[in-house]
């Protein structure tokens, strides 16, 4: 009997542990939200900041992610899921494939701030972009590639090889295979990570630090040159650089971008799901 | 139809390898450039400036002793903190907790993974600092142990994650022979189950650290961002620098080709060969996850 | 004795350094149905996969010998695999429909190789189904899920499937173990059907099977090519010990 107090005893334990981790999660969403609906109007999403971003809206930083995720995602898609389709269906086992395979690993290890280091020496200075969407773009790209790559591999791996045998035995060439076949049935998996990825470049701050953000920039980017502000930035700046800032004001801030970081996180969860229900194999 | 049919074949395998080769080719283009704005600082900084215990830039005084100190003392309190909690959840969600809470957990474990660390480190500042500063009683709530414990959870996705997988591979057969010896359901999981999966979760350990230690916003807004000796074990309590918030605090100021801007590039060389290696520590249990082809 | 539609000469083939096949020769006769037969890791689905190069997807595999189809060695270099496997069709033991509709699946190969025009589209379609005795069950929902059929109709799509490509040669590997009694009688059926155009090589699922359809019939054990020969007597008066053996169910 007194096992069974002690597995009761246990369970209760890792339960209780259980809420520590998720109750915090609830808090952080329930406070922000809670806080930041009052800052939220029509004329906060859609009006440049005035009076040193005390007043007016967060229009240019709403813009700025936006653009700065388009960018990111013309660079990051085709070259992650043309990786990905590298290592699934053309890499054979080599000492040079688990090299690249290395590579990646460590790519999505290295810190966002070094990645802004990286963009600053490679792309804003060498390259001579200056501090612009384009730099930010890249180098955002470049930080999210690894997500990518690894959760496209993922999905490609997971159709079964039959399949291609099919394709193969049909006369199908080995690309026919892979586009008329493999990918569609990968697609849900590809846009998962890719969503994924998207949402860590949208949310990141310190990659976009040095290579695109402008403190306070009351106008609409001109060309892909031009600096622009970005939500997370701006959250970070009046946080912690303006003195006096209303708190509304962050709160509402902090609101959109979790609201944007929560959307896209929901997409991903729901394309997941969704498709592996219908799932035939 | 055939030529072309060859002819686009032929062209898409050859831009599928090159795309697939660059990969390699970024890696090295990041340390390259690294290297290109913090090697000068060898020239500029005597060794033991460098490696000095004084980080005071204005005053020529450039030790990141400290903020290597301040990087480490946060990581390993994060990872002290994040790992039970961390492998307690993962346990309770794939052993213990029905199928509609883990309907609900999992998803949830994920919005936290993909809350931006800035609104974590404005929600640490606003609300988890005061509170630390005055369930504490100390004189700020932007201490390293607030870093500390923003970190943890910002690593929990992770761990959970990693050791999850990891208790997913022990096979079943462990499982039924303890149960079918007349072990309890608590004394499977905690004397054959989890002992089975501690690699996994070594590598948990690994990749939450390497998740902590590179994090930069969320430390630089809770941290309070002095740059002391932690030498106490009181220091947790009180402010203090991280390597990754230094750089992202003060390159914005300086002078490009400076001294200061060398060495901030070179203390993020530091970072990158730090989480090199401890990737590197973790890759083999990644592989060896991607050939059971284990899904997240 | 007509020409020959394959040779196989002196085939030897490993994986990973463990050898599969040992210096396998016959030859294949035009419009006649050959059955590959014997107990499980005999070689015989390894040889069956080689006559239209799927193996070239395996890494690790050494081939010795020669393969001729019409006189030409299908491993000389400059060969269009691709080709090659439009004229070579192959069935597998498991039918596997491509993602899609039923109509989709048949004019996979086709489309594959070029053929855009869509009433040359929807003929391929009709007659292919017709062939694999498939047609008048499911003419109505040509665009439905291909999933949605049954195990038999599955894999009597994918019958049709590659015979929409007009092969010369048809590979099949057990066609039918998965299926009900009458569905396989439909699929031995238009098999015998098919012979009239095509050359085909089937692995029955049973000797039953095997002595049913066989024109020719070789068995194969651990490797090696033990008896081929003309007619079904290979069942019924066996020369060698072990085809004996086996057909009189003493192992396998």
């Amino acid at each position: 009997m007194n096992r069974y107090l002690g597995q009761r005893v246990g369970f209760t334990l890792l339960g209780g542990l259980t809420f520590i981790v998720v109750a915090p999660i609830l808090l952080v969403v329930g406070v922000i939200v809670v806080n930041g609906l009052g800052a939220l109007s029509w004329e906060f999403l859609t009006a440049m900041p005035r009076e040193g971003m005390k007043a007016g809206g967060i229009f240019p930083a709403i813009v700025g992610t936006l653009l700065l995720t388009l960018g990111t995602a013309l660079v990051a898609i085709p070259l992650g899921i043309g990786g990905a389709i590298y290592l699934a269906e053309y890499a054979r086992e080599t000492w040079f494939t688990r090299a690249i395979r290395l590579a990646i690993i460590n790519l999505a290890g290295i810190p966002s701030v070094v990645y802004g280091l990286f963009g600053l020496g490679m792309f804003v200075l060498f390259s001579q972009f200056g501090t612009s969407i384009v730099a930010g773009s890249l180098t955002l790209a470049l930080m999210t590639l690894p997500i990518i790559i690894s959760a496209s591999e993922e999905a490609l791996r997971a159709v079964p090889t039959e399949f291609r045998t099919v394709n193969a035995s049909l006369g199908g060439t080995h690309w026919q295979g892979i586009r008329q076949v493999v990918l569609p049935q990968a697609l849900p998996g590809i846009i998962t990570g890719v969503i994924l990825g998207l949402l860590r470049a949208a949310g990141e701050t310190a990659p976009i630090l040095f290579t695109v953000a402008a403190f306070y920039l009351p106008r609409l980017p001109q060309s892909p040159f031009d600096q622009t502000m970005a939500l997370p930035y701006h959250l970070y700046v009046i946080s912690t650089q303006v003195p006096g800032m209303p708190l509304q004001i962050q709160y509402g801030t902090a609101l959109v971008l979790l609201t944007l970081a929560l959307a896209l996180n929901l997409c991903a969860t729901l394309i997941r799901s969704y498709f592996r229900k219908r799932r035939q194999w | 139809m055939s030529q072309r049919t060859h002819w686009s074949e032929f062209f898409i395998s050859a831009v599928i390898r090159v795309i697939g080769f660059s990969t390699i080719g970024f890696v090295g283009l990041i340390f390259f450039f690294l290297l290109q704005q913090g090697a000068p600082v060898l020239g500029e900084v005597p060794l033991n400036n460098f490696f000095g215990a004084q980080w005071y830039p204005t005053y020529n005084l450039y030790g990141i002793l400290p903020l290597l100190l301040g990087s480490m003392m946060v990581t390993l309190a994060a990872i002290v903190l994040a790992l039970p909690l961390g492998v307690a959840t993962a346990v309770f969600v794939r052993e213990i907790a029905p199928g509609w809470a883990r309907e609900i957990l999992k998803p949830l474990i994920e919005v936290l993974a993909g809350i931006p660390s800035v609104v974590l480190g404005f929600f640490g500042m606003t609300l988890l600092a005061p509170f630390v500063r005055e369930t504490l009683h100390v004189p700020t709530g932007l201490t390293a142990f607030t870093g500390a414990l923003l970190l943890a959870y910002m690593a929990l996705p992770t761990i959970v994650s990693v050791a999850e997988d990891a208790l997913d591979a022990v096979p079943k057969s462990y499982r039924d022979a303890a149960l079918a010896m007349g072990a309890t359901q608590w004394q499977t999981i905690w004397r054959v189950v989890v002992p089975a999966a501690r690699s996994g979760i070594l590598t948990a350990i690994m990749l939450g650290m390497g998740r902590a230690i590179g994090e930069t916003m969320a430390v630089l807004m809770v941290t309070g961002n002095a740059a002391r000796m932690p030498t106490t074990l009181n220091s947790l309590f009180l402010p203090a620098r991280t390597m990754t918030a230094t750089i992202a605090a003060e390159m914005g100021e300086v002078a490009q080709g400076s001294t200061h801007y060398h060495v901030l590039f070179a203390i993020g060389i530091l970072l990158f060969v730090l989480t090199f290696f401890i990737n590197l520590a973790a890759a083999p249990a990644i592989f060896e996850k991607r050939r059971r082809g284990g899904l997240r | 004795m007509t020409e020959p539609k394959i040779r196989i000469e002196n085939i030897s083939y490993a994986y990973d350094g463990a050898p599969a096949l040992r210096n396998i020769s016959l030859e294949v006769q035009p419009n006649t149905i050959t059955v590959f037969f014997g107990p499980a890791g005999g070689g015989k689905t390894t040889l069956l996969r080689l006559i239209n190069r799927l193996n070239d997807l395996v890494e690790n595999t050494k081939i010795e010998g020669r393969i001729l189809l019409d006189g030409q060695d299908i491993y000389a270099p400059g060969v269009d695999v691709s080709q090659l496997r439009r004229k070579v069709g192959m069935v597998f033991a498991l039918p596997l429909p491509l993602p899609g509709t039923l109509r989709e699946n048949v004019v996979y190969g086709p489309k594959r190789a070029g053929v855009r025009d869509v009433r040359r589209l929807v003929e391929i379609t009709e007659r292919s189904l017709t062939q694999a005795a498939l047609w008048d069950e499911v003419k109505d929902r040509l665009d439905s899920p291909a999933s949605a059929l049954s195990g038999g109709q599955q894999q009597r799509l994918c019958i049709a499937r590659s015979l929409a490509l007009e092969p010369e040669v048809l590979l099949l590997d057990e066609p039918t173990s998965g299926l009900d009694p009458i569905s396989t009688g439909k699929v031995e059926a238009a098999l015998q059907e098919a012979k009239k155009n095509y050359t085909i090589i089937i692995i029955p699922h049973s000797i039953q099977q095997a002595a049913r359809v066989a024109d020719y019939a070789a068995f194969f054990l651990m490797g090696e090519l033990i008896e081929y020969r003309r007619g079904r007597e290979i069942f019924t008066t066996p020369r060698d010990k072990r085809t004996e053996d086996y057909v009189t169910g003493r192992f396998g």
